[in-house]
């Protein structure tokens, strides 16, 4: 009977093929650390901000006028509303520290390098449109931070010559932040960013099992098809898609193994959400700003405005530059470097593991510079912090340079036959 | 307009992320949600002083009640004293017009007053009046300097009297206040009046976050959960996983 149905789908349309394909028989290094749970941790929160977004829409209203107020009446007259309210507001924080994770574990194992710059590509898009969704997404409980952060974002892109203006005015639909600029931005948030992620998401995995997963030890499992000597090929059943062009060595199917194994990196992670969801929703005014609980009052500033955590590394480039274009400007450049990531990096070993101490160092003070940045965009400017954001502005870019030139020649240690461990 | 307007934000954000915070060290409000002898003593409090000018616009009588522990009858009785629907919000009847001409400034509404300023600074807020007859109403406030609302809680507390000293702030000398003393004249004695200060920032905490408590509550039960899981997701991919080692 079940066969039966499995069988008439399949007639159909590809299921099986397409589970076994993607899934069940999907090649993936049998090596995968901690670092590699954070894709499906950033699927997992998507999901449950498509999820609780939805429901959240039921009873959000887009205006000047109800924003606010709708948000409270979530918070306490709807049922379980302020559950729905915490999951999608730490949802959004959550969603940039898995994402900063998964691209950290890029950067460390080499994973842009080539053949997976495309895979690259789709995933810094991805970043975009996630930044350019929760910026829109902030806006909407008109709240003060809300409004002004939002209006000091906007009229960044007044710095550019001659378009800018017009330009800050057509991003509003208005002369300043209001009710026309709320409406769209809702718009964008709730229909045409999460549609854009989708299909930016879709093509990321689609490129992912094109050119296959790379691996903690930066070797490839596909190797020239009849170089291998049959006891030394993986074990398992794989989809002929791969056999058939490539031999394949230190592999297991995707499912069941990383699945049971995701399922434990998603119970973990849900212990930590599910913290913060229950017991401190304002992650200490990280995730939920202390003045976002007053409502929008184009009359009156707050006595600091800052963006949210995520965005406060690159805020904090902004800043560190007198000239509000070249700031801009270097904003812009910090996040398209790293688009660029597999172009600057000419080296031939991906891994951490067998790359030269120079680019460990690199690395390690990259993690400091970003850090620093971060912390100083997210607090009260004093000279002592320019001058840090100036420094740290400088040794963000400096790891990119630095990487173009050593990377060329490096000095590497010789790569294992196959996967250690 | 809109260039002024952009030079102008350009101008305001260094300045913008100044520090400025209060210079005075807040009290701990050392406040218990789940007290709710506490909570309802707040709630009197509330309706009594604060509801003339402040609003809770937000928050509805019969829920703050029920979570607070007053039968509603009771609550009708003796806390709605504008005959509003028990359902209703918890509002008053002052235009905002006006009392921006009485005030300064409309008297904000409290709703979410601790989440924005935080419970301390509320508590200490409300200890923090002192004399001073060149205000409009003859006090001010050292958490919030030239603040546009009397002391309401003056019948309670007796007639605050501030000491000050003279300290070098930023190379400038100015005048603080060290210490606030009472003349006694008040209904309650200082303890008393701290008491029912706390009771006061507790019901406003309350009121900030009234799911506060069940969402603790909920939330024990879902790491308690998660915690089993998460044994069992280990074990069964461990189990999984013996085919591969």
């Amino acid at each position: 009977m079940f066969a039966n149905i499995i069988d008439w789908i399949d007639q159909r349309i590809p299921m099986t093929r397409v589970w076994n394909m993607h899934i069940a028989q999907y090649p993936a290094p049998k090596n995968f650390n901690f670092w590699y749970f954070f894709g499906s941790l950033a699927m997992l929160v998507l999901v449950n901000q498509i999820v609780t977004g939805i429901w959240l829409t039921m009873n959000y209203v887009p205006s000047a006028e109800g924003a606010f107020a709708s948000v409270e009446y979530i918070m306490r007259d709807v049922e379980y509303g302020w559950l729905l309210r915490y999951l999608h507001s730490t949802g959004a924080s959550a969603f940039f520290v898995v994402v900063y994770l998964h691209m950290f574990r890029g950067m460390i194992y080499g994973s842009y390098q080539k053949p997976r710059e495309l895979l690259w590509l789709f995933g810094m898009f991805i970043f975009l449109a996630l930044m350019a969704e929760a910026f829109m997404g902030y806006l909407l409980p008109w709240g003060q931070m809300s409004f002004w952060g939002a209006q000091v974002i906007i009229s960044l892109f007044g710095a550019i010559p001659v378009i800018g203006e017009d330009l800050t005015q057509w991003i509003r639909g208005d002369y300043v932040i209001s009710g026309a600029t709320l409406n769209r931005f809702f718009a964008l948030h709730v229909i045409a960013l999460p549609l854009v992620l989708v299909i930016l998401i879709f093509l990321h995995i689609i490129a992912l099992h094109e050119v296959g997963s790379n691996n903690p030890d930066g070797v490839e499992i596909k190797r020239k098809k009849g170089t291998v000597a049959e006891e030394d090929k993986a074990k398992f059943k794989f989809h002929e898609y791969y056999t058939s062009k490539k031999d394949i060595v230190d592999a297991i199917p995707f499912h069941p193994y990383y699945t049971v194994k995701d399922i434990v990196g998603v119970t973990g992670f849900l212990i930590l959400f599910c913290w913060v969801v229950f017991f401190a929703p304002e992650m200490g005014g990280f995730f939920l700003e202390a003045p976002n609980f007053e409502a929008a009052n184009p009359l009156k500033t707050p006595e600091h405005i800052f963006p949210v955590w995520y965005f406060t590394p690159f805020y904090a480039i902004l800043r560190a530059i007198p000239d509000k274009l070249l700031g801009v400007i270097a904003m812009g450049a910090s996040i398209v470097v790293l688009a660029l990531l597999p172009w600057i990096d000419r080296g031939k070993v991906k891994s951490i593991r067998y790359r030269c101490g120079f680019h460990k160092l690199n690395i390690a003070q990259f993690v400091v510079t970003f850090i620093i940045l971060g912390w100083v965009g997210a607090t009260p400017q004093t000279d002592f912090k320019t001058v840090l954001s100036q420094i740290t502005t400088v040794t963000y870019f400096m790891f990119f340079v630095l990487l173009f030139f050593y990377s060329k020649n490096e000095k590497t240690k010789p790569l294992p036959e196959r996967l250690t461990k | 307009m809109m260039k002024k307007l952009i030079i102008g934000l350009f101008a305001l954000l260094p300045s913008l992320t100044m520090a400025a915070g209060p210079s005075v060290p807040l009290l701990d409000a050392n406040h218990d949600l789940t007290d709710k002898a506490s909570l309802q003593r707040g709630a009197k409090l509330f309706m009594n002083y604060c509801l003339g000018c402040h609003q809770m616009q937000y928050q509805r009588y019969e829920r703050t009640f029920r979570d607070i522990g007053i039968p509603t009858k009771v609550g009708e009785e003796q806390l709605i004293f504008d005959g509003s629907k028990v359902g209703s919000h918890i509002l008053n009847a002052i235009e905002q017009d006006d009392a921006a001409k009485w005030f300064g400034a409309p008297p904000p509404d409290l709703t979410l007053v601790a989440r924005v300023r935080g419970a301390d600074w509320i508590y200490t807020y409300l200890k923090s009046f002192y004399v001073d007859e060149s205000r409009p109403f003859g006090v001010n406030n050292s958490v919030f300097p030239s603040v546009g609302m009397p002391h309401v809680l003056q019948e309670l507390q007796g007639v605050p009297t501030a000491r000050f000293e003279e300290v070098e702030e930023h190379g400038v000398k100015v005048q603080k206040v060290v210490e606030i003393t009472t003349d006694g004249s008040g209904e309650m004695s200082d303890d008393e009046y701290d008491h029912a200060v706390r009771d006061l920032t507790n019901f406003l905490a309350y009121v900030g976050e009234p799911t506060r408590l069940q969402s603790e509550a909920i939330g024990y039960k879902v790491l308690g959960f998660l915690f089993i899981l998460f044994i069992l997701a280990f074990l069964l991919k461990k189990e999984y996983w013996r085919d591969v080692h």
